[in-house]
């Protein structure tokens, strides 16, 4: 617990990682797990180990502020029900990770608070939203960290600092005190070396939650016994749609074509597959998002908590000001844009068409699975880009998650395991599964490590 | 069951008058629509929260089963079709006392629609329809420029944030402020007997907006219309409605438009002004809320929830016609009130001649009721205490005049009326010795009227009791006078 504690703060101005450590409790609390070891009542294989969380997942007594200034000065009085699973299991919570301000993009340049950085090169973006999570399990500060993916917020970290990272299926964990962003794709997930170190981590926070009525209520299975190592027999679909789409860099495309035929030497059998409405992912999924975050961030007035504007003129002003202050110029924009797809007027042709489009989105998804037990991407189209290289250009930031968002509009869960490197930089291989399929694509990801060697690799030490 | 036209007469001569209701009703839960805090009146401000109504980053609400069922019972007892599936939307809009910032209310799907209730006019039976009762959650309460230990300006207390309530929202079928009370008053009662909500219109749980429009008699078109809210009382309901009937037709006999606009009625001044104009509607950017799923409840819950209503006033009222022979009219004025109508089971058990229990309880209490706006559950009367009050009267203990001179004392007192009339001299004279004095005193200073009851004119029977009565104090037993006249007459 010590040397994650130092360790995060040794490259902390290197990598801006946290946004928050909990020192001195984390160490009490890995003192109360020593102790239970030592009495030979061991909760499980996450007891005393150091996690790091999202810093948009709240827990008692801890600020929390999703790298917004909205949220200044709040401290949450109630733990999300991933806390009090991660708890119950014995980890250590060591601080609280970095992100794009309430989970808005794709490379934690949106922080209120500054960006993170790639250990793999620190002139470059550790991805986002949950870049801060990625960045520390890369840089070896924990082992395993936990973020939030609503358009591929912790599978695109995850390729571009080379490490795994799951977004479970909708619903499989509880989002009860996961700031919200967009309700009906926001999940959470682990972010960790490996795809079997991801599958024991999701045991503890999978699971039926009351507090959630999204959340299912559906058994959890044993995920480590799922993974066999063997994927003999498995079909693997390749959708014709993502290793055609424009824009790829074909390095990228290269390095994961070359993971598929491994599997497919390891057994595996390969099926193309169509998902015919992708084209339409990326316009569904700024229609969808944006709608659900005006509303959700609606909350944020100044009347209760966080930032509030001195000495107002009077109640629209409080709004105004508290609002222009606290929000940074990315949550601005989607807010206008979803305030304006919710209009009346505008309703029936953007939120309602959207809602259609991707009903169609997830039959693709329904029918390809038909003919194959997990299917294959890229996570993403590009290795990590440089900080600033896409922050004067939203449209081509939101073309990062091209590869990602499906899986949110289907509410099918995706995992990216490392699979190559261009120029240096990981690249990131996504395995996508039916609904509550979780263990079929651990069972992938897993058979897949143990023939690579690319989640062994370390990046180098920062000054 | 019928639905006739109500063959009231106009209550304007030139304009048909076009009423449609909004009624917001609390339901008495225990715990809120969406967050487990407790739903109580009176407590300190701001202490039945949770961090679900603070709209505290990352909660989640989760839906009152409870509630559900109250507003499918609501939707049986006024013969909606209960949907089998409903979506919970947010109505977004900003405000200190809405933490959120947006309400989640059922916008396109509500839980019930297309109901009606029955109410009971002068002329006869209306039906009145109901369009839709959808669930939603109340606001908390904004406290403008009172000083608090705070300190002065506006101040929010979120006690009331998050309550469960059901709108339930009329057709334009209600064609006078009369009607109008009418249709509430049922309503009511339903609502109560059904045991989903108090309905106390003092403490917010009962409010009404009214949607009021005039047209020229004959007219196709609904006119333009204002909605009046403020409305928290039936009194206030009626007089704003009246009110605004007059002002909406000076303006039209002067021929000008009227505006749309929402109005708020102002007791004191008996008038309605302008809260704000509706050029357009307001954009609420309703979307299906996403942190909840539709809301299905399936035929053999609602069959369920059906057979364990209780009796409601409509049957109550048919019950009452077989059962009691009451006419219908006097049949709906006893369940109009659930609490009235066990009041007046309870005194009809209690005497045994219910026609003439329901005579003294549609006179006399509920005369004392209408007078003191109170409503008999709040009263001190049981129905003991007036199946006794009726059985001295029986008796020739007390006159007819002596009881009713008890009803209000005992409505406000209670107690037992045979002690209560003899606390106040009330018994009736009828021991033989001071009666007889009486009579003969008279029969002997109208030696007249003796003589014309002996020549075969048994009227004037009545006029020598009178005189007997008020010789007595009106406290002489009417049988007893009649008997010792008649013998002392032929002797």
């Amino acid at each position: 617990m010590t040397a994650a504690l130092s360790r995060a703060e040794r490259l902390q101005p290197a990598l801006h990682a946290f946004l928050g450590l909990r020192g001195e409790r984390a160490l009490r609390e890995a003192g109360e797990s020593d102790a239970r070891r030592a009495r030979g009542e061991v909760r499980g294989p996450l007891d005393g180990m150091p996690v790091a969380i999202k810093d948009n997942l709240v827990q008692v007594g801890e600020p929390t502020s999703c790298a917004s200034r909205i949220l200044e000065g709040f401290v949450s009085p109630y733990d999300s029900a991933v806390v009090e699973r991660l708890q119950c299991a014995g980890a250590v919570i060591v601080g609280r990770t970095n992100l794009d301000e309430f989970a808005m993009g794709s490379s934690t340049e949106n922080s209120a608070f500054g960006p993170s950085r790639n250990p793999w090169d620190l002139e470059r973006t550790p991805g986002g939203s949950s870049g801060g999570s990625a960045a520390a399990v890369a840089a070896g500060i924990v082992p395993l960290a936990f973020g939030s993916d609503t358009g591929g917020s912790i599978r695109q970290p995850a390729a571009y600092t080379g490490i795994a990272g799951l977004k479970p299926t909708y619903g499989r964990v509880s989002r009860w005190g996961l700031v919200a962003f967009a309700s009906s794709l926001d999940q959470i997930g682990p972010l960790t070396r490996t795809a079997a170190d991801c599958a024991l981590a999701l045991a503890a926070i999978a699971g039926h939650d009351p507090r959630d009525s999204t959340s299912i209520p559906a058994p959890v299975p044993d995920y480590a016994a799922a993974l066999t190592g063997d994927v003999s027999g498995l079909v693997l679909g390749l959708p014709r749609e993502y290793f055609e789409a424009k824009g790829a860099d074909p390095a990228v495309l290269e390095s994961v074509h070359a993971a598929v035929s491994e599997l497919e030497k390891a057994g595996a059998k390969l099926r193309e597959v169509s998902l015919p409405h992708t084209k339409y992912g990326i316009a569904v999924y700024y229609l969808i998002a944006p709608a659900e975050a005006s509303s959700n961030l609606a909350r944020y007035d100044g009347v209760r908590y966080g930032h509030r504007a001195a000495h107002p003129r009077d109640l629209a002003d409080l709004y105004h000001r508290t609002r222009s202050a606290g929000f940074g110029p990315e949550v601005k924009r989607r807010i206008l844009l979803g305030t304006y797809v919710l209009s009346a007027g505008y309703y029936d042709a953007y939120y309602r068409k959207a809602q259609q489009v991707r009903t169609l989105l997830r039959r693709d998804f329904e029918e390809a699975f038909r003919g194959c037990d997990a299917i294959l991407t890229p996570t993403s189209p590009e290795v990590a880009f440089r900080i600033g290289e896409k922050m004067a250009d939203p449209l081509s930031m939101y073309l990062s998650d091209i590869y990602t968002v499906t899986a949110n509009l289907a509410g099918i869960p995706g995992l990216s395991v490392p699979c190559g490197f261009v120029r240096g930089l990981p690249v990131g291989l996504q395995i996508l599964g039916p609904p509550l399929e979780e263990a079929s694509v651990l069972r992938v990801a897993d058979a897949w490590q143990r023939r690579s060697d690319f989640h062994l690799r370390r990046p180098p030490e920062p000054a | 069951m019928s639905a006739t036209a109500a063959p009231t007469k106009p209550v304007h001569p030139k304009y048909e008058v076009v009423i449609g209701l909004e009624v917001h009703v609390h339901l008495k839960t225990e715990s809120k629509l969406f967050s487990p805090a407790p739903v109580h009146y009176g407590d300190p401000p701001n202490h039945d929260v949770h961090p679900i109504c603070l709209a505290l980053p990352g909660v989640l609400p989760v839906l009152n089963a409870r509630a559900v069922e109250f507003a499918v019972r609501a939707g049986i007892a006024t013969h909606c079709k209960v949907n089998p599936r409903s979506v919970f939307a947010r109505k977004n809009y900003f405000y200190p006392d809405l933490p959120k910032g947006y309400q989640i209310s059922q916008f396109e799907d509500p839980i019930c629609t297309g109901g009606w209730l029955e109410i009971e006019l002068e002329g006869g039976a209306k039906r009145i329809g109901i369009t839709r009762i959808h669930m939603e959650e109340d606001a908390g309460k904004s406290i403008h420029n009172e000083a608090t230990s705070h300190g002065e300006g506006t101040h929010v207390d979120l006690n009331r944030a998050g309550v469960p309530l059901l709108e339930i929202v009329s057709e334009p079928d209600l064609r006078s402020a009369a009607e109008a009370a009418a249709y509430l008053r049922t309503l009511r009662a339903v609502l109560r007997c059904i045991e989903v909500s108090d309905a106390d219109m003092e403490k917010g749980q009962f409010r009404c907006d009214a949607n009021v429009s005039l047209r020229l008699h004959g007219a196709k078109e609904l006119g333009t219309r204002n909605e009046i809210k403020n409305l928290n009382s039936f009194r206030f309901v009626e007089q704003a409605i009246e009110t605004e009937i007059v002002r909406q037709a000076r303006i039209l006999d002067e021929g000008g438009v009227i505006q749309q606009a929402t109005r708020l009625y102002d007791p004191g001044a008996n008038r309605t002004r302008v809260m704000r104009i509706k050029e357009n509607s307001d954009d609420y950017r309703y979307f299906p809320d996403p942190d909840l799923v539709p809301l299905v409840i399936d035929e053999a819950e609602i069959e369920r929830i059906r057979l364990e209503l209780p009796e409601l006033p409509d049957r109550k009222r048919l019950r009452f016609e077989a059962e009691y022979g009451l006419s219908a009219y006097d049949a709906r004025q006893l369940t109009v009130d659930g609490n009235l109508a066990d009041f007046f089971e309870g005194a009809a058990r209690a005497h045994g001649t219910p026609k003439s229990v329901a005579n003294w309880i549609l006179r006399d209490v509920m005369q004392q009721l209408k007078e003191q706006e109170m409503e008999i559950a709040a009263t001190r009367l049981t129905p003991a205490a007036l199946a006794s009050l009726l059985r001295l009267v029986d008796d020739g203990k007390i006159t007819t005049k002596s009881a009713r001179e008890l009803v209000p004392e005992l409505m406000e007192k209670g107690g037992d009326p045979a002690t209560l009339a003899a606390a106040r001299g009330l018994e009736a004279v009828s021991d033989g010795g001071a009666l007889e004095t009486a009579v003969a005193d008279v029969l002997a200073a109208n030696p007249d009227a003796a003589a014309r009851f002996r020549a075969g004119e048994e009227r004037i029977l009545n006029f020598l009791m009178g005189h007997v009565m008020k010789k007595t104090g009106g406290k002489a037993s009417p049988g007893a006078v009649r008997e010792i006249l008649a013998r002392k007459l032929r002797e």
